[in-house]
């Protein structure tokens, strides 16, 4: 294993690495609002996304739309769906004990994935959109990545400044912190609820934007990046949006580096099995606080 | 519950019991015997994880001890030539290890709920992605076959551990599934029982009255990690097939939970009753539909195990030890304990 | 302003009130006195409908509260600063005040509101960035009222504001209602301690194990053996 670190594939690598990293960090921020709020984790996140994409593809595809539009129809009936999940499943088992949303999502896991293939079979599509890539010295960089990435950025600072100066972004911050005494505020916290999930729904609609340049489309790709967003956030410590940020950076820097040496699995090896490891050095993650 | 009941209960399981003994004697298809077969087998392998997931315990990498099983001894036989009355111990006990490992540093920490779940859920990734990974070696995605030595003619090798008749099978997996019954009862009527009962509900409280906390959930954790592992060895011996996404990754550790939840977690039988209901609602759908709808099977486990979940936590069986208890109240008489 | 007929409130099958009448007019301070458990707390939380109405009427100037949802009632007016101050600690204290002007109403009064809680509590308007969780009980205490004084509200409830401070932070809690009640609201305070409240009131009520035992002018209470031996030790 020799590697200099001229080695222009090297930093290339590096830099997809972080571009990479960007579309993570926008994927766990709608689960990390979820949970930092609701204190539910919806274990079909990436199924969510996974009906993003597709209505993306067939509004594109076979209707016609044009790609802007069809990125807002998207990130619209995503966030609708986060409402239908909370009000239908979530609601009924939200005083349960804590595990049941954990096993009630993981229905709606295999309920979506089935429905999906019964609907659009299983063969991989492709919105079939090519950008192209830019030469930066000795390195391509897909610019799908790129943008990918820019969009990422914008949408974390957009939600910081949407949860720090709106009254609705305040109200959500608080409930987290009481949630009692939202209605002497004049706060109906279903109501906040239900924000809070077509906000979470939302943003994985916009991952499911940025994935479909970068990825094919199939019933079972939630269980590809799925598993990797949720460990991103318990990384960054469940709930907190920074260590998400940061965590999904880390993360896909193990991906990738991991990828470069061996076969693109071992990126996703090694990147578990820090995973695993942090876990037990730091169980409430980087910026996690222990409750 | 009373004197009569009890009779009752024992008649109708010693009922039960010759008539499974019975069954393969009534000369069914193969393919009859199968579902059976995989019924019972699947049954056990639930049964298994549920010795856990009772507990509060929940685990979405069950998959990774059912493909250390599985693919340990397969491949053990594969390239050492190693016989699976060797291999199985020593995939259960490594899988025993990795239990040991994983709970260690959890329960130490106090990591429970969400966070158990998920770190579970690397785990059972990582064992898929190796599996896939080393694929010079496991075959990757495409998956493996213990190198056969039976036929119709020599239909069996004890050193090798496999049958070519499915009747012989069919008693084998009965036995074990009996076992795995009766492990979940001892565990049941143990004092483990009440101290992780009481560590489900309070875990200061119960480290106060001096129970061992992290001994107690170990215990269990490797308990159920080792008696998975079997499962997975005797199912890769009885299929002569196994693939990495059958046999670890997340979408088989998740159909362990629902088949769990939808029989009742609760009940020594529920995981049993779960493995009744996946197995003939999975190919109650394919003969129903066929190839047409594929996806089908998955669309309505998902809908039950959210139904399940809303309206009736202690599944099918839980629900109907909770309906025989209401009515069985009478005053003086005990009601029934779970597991009974 | 305020009238409570005949109400009775209580948790699942824990009845805290029983048949409670009561009222408050316009520009008023009236206090509700009375021991641990007689069921104080629960009296502001039906108001604010926070636990359900299981009997009897409450109508706030005229408009009836049976059926109104909790988070409606600061529409109404009724602004209720509870038990314990409940501030969101992780927000910071200009955080705190914006929440209470969450309903539509206030938010476009917000800043002419600001500036008059921090008049009246020049030490909010120098905290005004930290974390509300960081503060002191008495300056929590500053910044709940204030909270609640946001929404620009008819009538202010105010759930035992003394507890738990230090008697010099309880002496400018008490301070505090004075001035509140000279800038011309209307006051309902629950409060344990009836020496300090009883000062600051026109009238009061006794409530014990659920019931109004009695009522009158603070003065006429104060000096009511019945209340001084058994409340006020002497």
């Amino acid at each position: 294993m020799e590697f200099s670190l001229l080695d222009p594939f090297l930093w290339e690598t590096v830099i997809q690495g972080l571009l990479f990293g960007g579309v993570l960090a926008l994927l766990s921020l709608g689960l990390n609002i979820i949970f930092g709020v609701i204190d539910v984790v919806w274990i079909c996140y990436a199924e969510l996304i996974m009906l993003g994409m597709y209505t993306i593809y067939f509004l594109y595809t076979d209707f016609g739309v044009p790609l802007p539009l069809a990125f807002l129809a998207g990130i619209l009936v995503v966030a609708a769906l986060g409402a239908l999940l909370h009000h239908l499943v979530i609601r009924p088992i939200l005083h349960t004990e804590p595990i049941n949303q954990l096993l009630v999502t993981g229905g709606v896991l295999f309920f979506l994935q089935g429905l999906a293939t019964m609907l659009f079979s299983v063969e991989f599509r492709n919105l079939g959109v090519s950008f192209g890539s830019v030469e930066v010295g000795e390195m391509y960089l897909p610019i799908s990545r790129i943008i990918a990435f820019s969009v990422s950025i914008v949408a974390v600072v957009a939600l910081w400044l949407f949860l720090k100066k709106t009254y609705l972004g305040t109200a959500i911050r608080a409930i987290s912190q009481d949630r009692d005494v939202m209605p002497l505020m004049g706060v109906s916290p279903r109501r906040i609820y239900l924000v809070t999930s077509a906000l979470g729904g939302g943003l994985a609609g916009l991952g499911a934007c940025l994935l479909v340049l970068l990825y094919d489309i199939h019933p079972a790709i939630g269980l590809t990046f799925g598993p990797i967003t949720f460990m991103v956030c318990v990384l960054g410590g469940l709930g907190n949006m920074i260590g998400g940020f940061i965590a999904a950076f880390i993360f896909a820097e193990f991906i990738a580096l991991g990828g470069f040496y061996a076969e693109v699995e071992w990126g996703y090896v090694r990147a578990f099995v820090f995973f695993i490891v942090m876990m037990f050095i730091r169980p409430q993650g980087i910026l996690g606080s222990k409750s | 519950m009373d004197a009569s009941t009890s009779r009752n209960v024992m008649i109708l399981k010693g009922v039960g019991l010759a008539a499974i003994l019975a069954f393969p004697l009534l000369g069914f298809s193969d393919y009859i015997l199968h579902i059976a077969i995989s019924i019972l087998l699947w049954g056990f392998v639930y049964t298994s994880w549920s010795v856990m997931g009772r507990f509060g315990l929940v685990s979405l990498g069950h998959g990774a001890f059912l493909g250390i099983g599985a693919y340990g001894t397969t491949m053990l036989w594969n390239l050492a030539g190693l016989t699976p009355w060797v291999g199985i111990p020593l995939s259960v006990l490594a899988s025993a290890i990795l239990g040991l490992l994983i709970g260690l540093p959890c329960f130490r920490f106090r990591i429970t709920g969400h966070y158990f779940a998920l770190v579970t859920l690397a785990l059972t990734e990582v064992a898929r992605l190796l599996i896939v990974a080393l694929r010079d070696t496991t075959g990757g995605s495409l998956g493996v076959t213990p190198n056969g030595v039976v036929s119709p003619e020599d239909p069996v090798s004890l050193y090798a551990l496999q049958f070519a008749s499915k009747t012989v099978w069919f008693y084998i997996i009965f036995a074990v599934w009996l076992v795995g019954l009766l492990i979940w009862r001892a565990i049941d009527r143990s004092m483990m029982r009440y101290a992780m009962e009481a560590i489900s509900q309070e875990e200061d409280a119960a480290a106060s009255l001096g129970v061992h906390v992290t001994r107690t959930k170990l215990t269990v954790t490797v308990i159920s990690a080792a008696m998975t592992a079997f499962g997975g060895a005797v199912y890769g011996q009885y299929q002569q097939y196994i693939n990495p996404e059958t046999v670890s990754g997340i979408a088989i550790s998740l159909q362990i939970v629902f088949a769990v939840i939808a029989g009742g977690m609760f009940v020594q039988l529920g995981p049993s009753v779960g493995a009744v209901i996946t197995l003939l609602l999975g190919e109650g759908l394919r003969l129903g539909f066929g190839h047409q709808f594929h996806g089908l099977d998955v669309t309505v486990y998902g809908l039950m195990l959210v139904l399940f979940i809303i309206y009736m936590p202690r599944g099918v069986l839980g629900k109907a030890v909770e309906v025989m208890a209401a009515r069985g109240s009478r005053p003086g008489s005990p009601s029934p304990q779970p597991g009974e | 302003m305020l009238t409570l007929e005949n109400v009775s409130a209580g948790y699942g099958t824990f009845q805290a009130l029983f048949g409670v009448s009561l009222e408050v007019r316009a520009g008023e301070a009236v206090a509700v006195i009375g021991p641990n458990g007689a069921g104080k707390t629960s009296l502001l939380r039906v108001i604010s409908k926070v636990i359900a109405l299981n009997g009897g009427h409450i109508a706030m100037e005229g408009q009836s509260l049976d059926s109104v949802p909790a988070h409606r009632v600061i529409e109404l007016g009724i602004a209720h600063v509870p038990e314990h101050r409940r501030l969101f600690p992780r927000l910071t204290v200009e955080e705190n005040l914006r929440m209470g002007a969450f309903i539509n109403g206030a938010r476009s009064r917000f800043d002419e509101r600001l500036a008059f809680v921090y008049d009246l509590f020049p030490r909010m308007k120098e905290r005004r960035h930290q974390l509300a969780g960081t503060m002191s009980g008495g300056e929590q205490q500053m910044c709940a009222i204030g909270r609640g004084l946001m929404s620009g509200p008819k009538l202010l409830l105010l759930d035992e504001p003394s507890a738990g401070l230090a008697p010099v932070i309880v002496q400018q809690v008490f301070d505090l209602v004075r001035r509140i009640r000279q800038e011309g609201y209307t006051v309902l305070i629950v409060e344990q301690n009836i020496q300090q409240v009883l000062k600051v009131v026109d009238r009061a009520y006794l409530l014990e194990v659920g019931r109004i035992k009695m009522s009158g002018a603070s003065r006429e209470l104060l000096e009511n053996d019945e209340v001084r031996r058994a409340y006020i030790g002497l």
